[in-house]
């Protein structure tokens, strides 16, 4: 049984500090849910354990299966077990997709042991079947053309050639229809067992309504600030997050401001002196 | 050697014979090192050809003195053509020895999976290689068709009338000075007519050439596809060739006649001792349609730009192309779409790769005539630079002559984008994995246009010369 464990994780971005202090235990066989307002950073604590280079971490660590995953590449953490199954999955013109995730699967066998083209190939369309992918996907190449549910489904098609041991989802429901976050959720809910841990992070009630989180988090301002269960979800759903903000005391989020931009000879409808 | 008083007047003019063969080879077989007129005219006497030519190839050195080298583009002024052996007859052509080939090029072909007797027919070891049985049924197949597929020297000798109306008439003499030179010393090539109607849709290979010579220094190439005919030629092979020959000057000539189709695919992929500069251009008659698919991977310094010049209404060019340029390498490649007649369509699409130190250029032109109605044209050229130490320029030129044309044009110049990579790495690729995957799709618009063999051999190479760009 896996564990991933983050411990008073700080990061930042650019020089912002975006996740100040952020403790989680995530085991094999648990479903955790990430829930929370727009720029708390929810897909920060995402983008980081997996290890994108934008992100600093500043104080704390991440640990899978006691291994320290700070200094590891993002390609390392994959091979030891790590996937995020991402909000926006990146268009590689050129390389088909059957040619990536081969390439992928390839990546997680022990050093000197070969794919089994004939094996692959047959899971390979057994998982597409099952995410009711056409069968012409494999030879399109990686996300390009791809409508939003594909790509979102063509993440779980990897997840489940991957098998890894923690996996992050970040907002994989965004961008499908009803159907696909069904075929979606049912797939996910079938990857369950004691050997894989899940983040879902979202902000609706629909996806974790197919797939069922056993507990629940809600990142304000960069921290935890509250963990319960199903039950959380529900009040979310009908109240939002303002009955938290106002028991924690935090002021109404605000938007960060947005500084306008002078684009040359455009003009702009700015107040005040025009600059001379 | 050297020291025999009794030397004959041939002698004397041509050199010595380089290589200290046994005096049981007595005739000359090398025109020695240096370039004059009698140099030329020796040239052509060996080869037993008609004045006609003769004299072309004497007013051809005459243009090669004229012109200096090209004012633009990559130094050419280090060239010494004093040091330079013009003619060795092929068919005594030294043999070097296979100990002598770079380890480099051998790991090259072991990795590539080249059968030893054809690796030793590329680096030079054996001059001649057949490609057995394959080749005869083919041949035959198109003589029954009237189609001609020789060397260029056997076509002068047994087709002189046709070889004569086409010969020169696309590229000059007076083009430029490499031209010239190639015009002047030529020998080698392929020649290839097409009779009108006759189409050819199997890839046609210089492999299956009768008297098959090695690839030479100064080819001259002539592809006639009369009205309604069809051509898919691919020449040489992708694999590396080495060669001792310092200089590289082909000439490449095609005509495409009316609703004709010729494609023509080659990579080039020279040892990196050779400077390569050739001359490719295509005429296409009215609703022809003409198709470059040029690959550069070797050589140290390339000059290369594929020309269709479309004369008739309705012609239409394309050219897809590829450069790799790698450690020590300067790739200064492009095309050159010249519209003359109404309605005329042209596309290029260029992919260019710089790495490790590498440098590569895209050099474009293409302009649309006074007359060029309605013409369209489309450009798009991308690059990607894999490190700090390699660099990149695109210098199109667009000129649109009449208020009727349009062109397009797109570039971009870009690293191997992060998301990309880190997408890739998120799966478990390493840096260099996901980096040659990314450049492998960059560059599939290309190997998609090749033959299976060929498209599985350039992505192998490309994945060589990648092999630890990324730090």
């Amino acid at each position: 049984m896996s564990i991933l464990e983050i411990k008073d994780l700080v990061v930042s971005v650019e020089g912002k500090v975006i996740l100040e202090g952020i403790n989680l235990t995530v085991k094999g066989g648990e479903t955790h849910a990430i829930m929370g307002p727009n720029g708390t950073g929810k897909s920060t604590l995402a983008q980081v354990i997996m290890g994108h280079p934008k992100y600093v971490i500043e104080n704390g660590e991440i640990r899978l299966d006691g291994v320290l995953l700070n200094e590891k590449t993002v390609d390392e953490r994959s091979r030891l077990g790590l996937f995020l199954g991402m909000q926006n999955p990146v268009e590689v013109p050129g390389v088909t997709n059957f040619d990536f995730v081969r390439a992928a699967v390839q990546a997680h066998l022990p050093q000197g042991q070969h794919l089994r083209l004939g094996k692959f190939i047959l899971s390979l369309e057994d998982a597409a079947k099952e995410l009711k992918m056409g069968s012409g996907l494999a030879h399109r190449h990686l996300n390009e053309g791809f409508s939003g549910g594909e790509k979102k489904r063509n993440e779980i098609l990897q997840m489940k050639l991957l098998r890894p041991k923690i996996a992050l989802l970040d907002e994989i429901d965004s961008g499908l229809d009803v159907d696909a976050l069904r075929i979606v959720g049912e797939n996910v809910t079938a990857m369950k067992s004691p050997e894989l841990g899940m983040i879902l992070i979202t902000h609706y009630q629909r996806l974790l309504d197919t797939i069922v989180p056993d507990v629940v988090h809600i990142i304000l301002q960069g921290r935890i600030v509250k963990t319960g269960g199903r039950e959380l979800i529900a009040k979310i759903d009908a109240e939002g997050y303002d009955w938290l903000k106002a028991e924690l005391g935090i002021e109404t989020w605000e938007e960060p401001e947005k500084t306008p931009v002078s684009l040359g000879t455009c003009a702009t409808k700015k107040p005040g002196p025009l600059r001379g | 050697m050297g020291n025999n008083p009794k030397k004959h007047a041939g002698e004397t003019i041509v050199g010595e014979y380089q290589y200290g063969f046994s005096t049981e080879t007595p005739s000359v077989v090398s025109t020695g090192r240096g370039l004059s007129r009698d140099v030329v005219a020796e040239i052509s006497r060996i080869k037993g050809e008609p004045n006609w030519m003769l004299d072309l190839r004497l007013r051809a050195y005459e243009e090669f003195l004229r012109h200096p080298n090209p004012a633009w583009g990559p130094d050419l002024s280090h060239i010494d053509f004093s040091d330079i052996v013009y003619f060795i007859k092929s068919s005594e052509k030294v043999e070097s020895s296979w100990e002598e080939v770079p380890t480099a090029i051998k790991d090259t072909f072991n990795r590539l999976g080249i059968p030893e007797a054809e690796q030793k027919f590329l680096s030079g070891v054996t001059t001649q290689f057949e490609s057995e049985a394959v080749y005869h049924s083919t041949i035959r197949e198109l003589v029954d068709q009237g189609v001609i597929f020789l060397d260029t020297d056997s076509a002068l000798r047994n087709h002189p009338d046709l070889f004569r109306r086409y010969f020169g008439t696309i590229v000059a003499a007076s083009d430029n000075k490499y031209a010239a030179l190639n015009t002047a010393v030529w020998s080698g090539g392929s020649f290839i007519y097409v009779p009108k109607g006759v189409r050819i849709d199997k890839p046609l290979q210089s492999y299956f050439r009768i008297n098959s010579e090695r690839m030479g220094q100064f080819e001259r190439t002539l592809i006639i596809v009369e009205d309604e005919a069809s051509l898919n030629y691919v020449e040489g092979c992708t694999a590396p060739i080495y060669s001792a020959d310092s200089l590289h000057a082909a000439v490449v000539e095609i005509f495409v006649g009316n609703r004709g189709y010729c494609r023509y695919s080659t990579i080039q992929n020279w040892s990196t001792n050779i400077i390569n500069l050739v001359t490719k251009r295509a005429l296409v008659e009215s609703h022809g349609h003409m198709e470059w698919i040029d690959g550069n991977i070797g050589s140290g310094l390339n000059m290369k730009y594929p020309a269709c010049i479309l004369k008739g209404d309705y012609a239409k060019g394309t050219t897809i192309s590829i450069a790799f340029a790698g450690k020590g390498q300067y790739q200064d490649t492009g095309a050159k779409m010249i519209h003359l007649g109404k309605h005329t369509t042209s596309k290029i699409v260029s992919k260019s790769i710089a790495a490790k130190g590498g440098k590569v250029n895209y050099r474009g032109l293409v302009t649309e005539g006074p007359h060029a109605l309605f013409s369209k044209a489309q450009i798009e050229c991308d690059t990607i630079i894999i490190d700090r130490e390699s660099a990149s320029d695109t210098l199109p030129r667009n000129v649109v002559q009449n208020f009727r044309g349009q062109i397009e044009h797109e570039a971009t110049v870009s690293k191997v984008s992060d998301e990309q990579l880190y997408y890739l790495m998120s799966r478990g690729l390493t840096a260099d994995q996901a980096t040659e995957m990314i450049v492998m799709g960059f560059i599939e618009p290309f190997a998609r246009e090749l033959p299976m063999e060929y498209a599985v051999e350039l992505n192998q190479l490309i994945k060589l010369e990648m092999t630890g760009s990324i730090g």
